[in-house]
């Protein structure tokens, strides 16, 4: 399979033509936005903490294929998780696209990313949600 | 007009069949001659200039301001109106700084347009926010050209600045500089030209153009990166304070005061890039052997034929005027498929476009798009290169149909 026919398959289009938990998250406690200068993609991350708990998360932005399945993805991920948990999934997710590190089976779809590895290019567009979420939790 | 035979003198471009380089409007390849220059001035003549205390640095001195000579000749300009800076960015920067600090008064109006590039834009922000000067557009019309029925009631006598790109970097458009310069001089404002996409594609008279500055970079003309020009009508560099100082722009220097050298060297602070100004300087001669009127015909003839070709694609969108007041560059969707997805698509077929905002944020506002992919020409593509990225697209097109 190229590494095209990896990347851009049925899930990823799933997630950029109907990205989940998309919009604004009117009970926020934090939000971050991430921005990519080079191409102007942005997203902004909102999350609702229950004590350490991520109780809801949403996103809104514009982006690429690759940007907007990476935070749909990540948001459908990281609900319900602890915050310590969430940063340790970002860690993984990000040694995967970024590293080529092998992928950590608790990344579930997001594996479907992997490929993101062998696109140098592409590596900002599907860690620029990963970003923002970072930020909003620290 | 056939440059084909052109290509075999761009080694990357000849060692690379496999590659369809469309991104020369970002940067442009390199011929062998000016990899050469490059090459002969550190192994034959690399000492610093103007400090001609041996016969080595009397070399490396006449070889630079030989370059400037080819530039000159290369823009029509006097000598002594050729100022090597890193690019058009620090070109138009210095403009900004040493002439917009010291002239700009609050109330004063910096007339710009709305296809800048951000060059074109950010160097006048920061210097209109010390002095509280004001900056406005000339609107676009909807096929991408500036609306120069606004000149009337834009252009008064608070305007100090016309500051305009010749030709856009996203639409292609060649915009009427010498008209504006015109109308702009009536009002005695200053008129500033960011020629980046222009200098290297079509022939560029500074004085037919009625202008006070040009920016250029030497890298998207065939130079290296690292020497770009600004030129500067004489009377008006005579009559500024330096950029940056340090050595070589100077006359006299105390602890506490100093006096500045005459144009150009006012404005060229420091050793400067003694080798990519010359390389740069082949750069020139090359193209005009060749000479730019071919050139601009060469980026014409594979506008006009790509822009037919494209029309094969279905959901295919082209934006720009058509006419001869645009150049060899198409910015392009492809239904909904992000620019970015699309350049990646096309990235695997071999074909190099760039996909983004071609840091121009206000022209894609007035598009209303996040974003574009890019296709540029330059001497060294041919139609059978223009043929490889229409069938790649068809292919996409095929592929990719439910992205779409």
């Amino acid at each position: 399979m190229s590494v095209l026919d990896e990347l851009y398959r049925e899930i990823i289009l799933r997630h950029y033509q109907s990205p989940k938990n998309f919009g604004v998250l009117p009970q926020a406690t934090k939000t971050a936005g991430g921005l990519n200068p080079s191409c102007g993609d942005q997203v902004e991350v909102m999350v609702r903490l229950e004590g350490d708990t991520i109780a809801d998360i949403r996103f809104q932005g514009q982006g690429c294929a690759i940007s907007t399945a990476s935070a749909s993805l990540m948001t459908e991920l990281v609900k319900g998780k602890k915050v310590a948990e969430a940063l340790e999934l970002s860690r993984k997710f990000q040694a995967m696209v970024v590293e080529g590190a092998p992928p950590d089976p608790a990344l579930g779809d997001l594996l479907a990313l992997q490929g993101v590895a062998k696109l140098p290019a592409r590596v900002k567009c599907a860690t620029l949600a990963w970003h923002a979420l970072e930020e909003a939790l620290r | 007009m056939d440059l084909t035979a052109l290509k075999e003198d761009f080694p990357l471009i000849a060692g690379r069949p496999d590659l369809v380089y469309l991104d020369s409007a970002a940067t442009s390849q390199k011929p062998r001659r000016v990899l050469e220059a490059l090459d002969r001035y550190y192994k034959e003549l690399n000492a610093n200039v103007h400090r001609g205390a041996y016969r080595l640095s009397v070399a490396a001195t006449e070889a630079y301001e030989e370059a400037r000579r080819r530039m000159a000749r290369f823009l029509g300009a006097e000598e002594r109106e050729i100022i090597f800076v890193r690019n058009t960015t620090e070109a138009l920067n210095l403009v900004a700084y040493a002439w917009g600090l010291r002239n700009l008064k609050e109330g004063d109006e910096i007339l710009v347009t709305e296809m800048e590039h951000h060059a074109g834009l950010v160097p006048w922000h920061l210097v209109a926010g010390l002095k509280g000067a004001r900056i406005k557009a000339i609107p676009l019309t909807e096929e991408g050209r500036l609306d120069l029925s606004a000149l009337d009631h834009l252009l008064t006598d608070r305007v100090k600045v016309v500051s305009l790109v010749h030709m856009s970097n996203v639409l292609g458009t060649i915009n009427p500089v010498a008209e504006i310069a015109r109308r702009a001089k009536e009002v005695g404002a200053l008129v500033v030209v960011d020629g980046a996409q222009s200098a290297p594609h079509l022939p560029v008279d500074v004085k037919a153009l009625g202008a006070d500055f040009l920016a250029l970079s030497g890298h998207k003309m065939l130079g290296p990166t690292g020497a770009g020009v600004l030129w500067g009508r004489y009377e008006v560099l005579e009559g500024m304070a330096p950029f940056l100082g340090g050595g070589e722009m100077i006359r006299e220097v105390h602890v506490d005061r100093s006096t500045y050298a005459p144009p150009p060297q006012r404005f060229e602070a420091g050793t400067p890039p003694i080798a990519e100004a010359i390389a740069l300087g082949e750069a020139a001669s090359y193209l005009m052997e060749i000479g730019m009127e071919r050139v601009f015909a060469h980026d014409r003839t594979l506008l006009e034929y790509a822009l037919g070709r494209l029309s094969e694609v279905p959901d295919l969108k082209v934006y720009g005027p058509r006419g001869e007041d645009r150049g060899g560059v198409i910015p392009f969707t492809l239904g909904r498929l992000h620019p970015h997805d699309l350049a990646t698509f096309l990235d695997q077929e071999g074909i190099a476009v760039r996909a983004g905002h071609h840091c121009a944020q206000p022209l894609h506002r007035k598009l209303g798009l996040a974003a574009t992919a890019r296709a540029s020409f330059y001497l060294y593509n041919t139609l059978e290169e223009v043929d490889r990225f229409v069938e790649a697209l068809l292919r996409i097109h095929t592929r990719y149909r439910a992205w779409l």
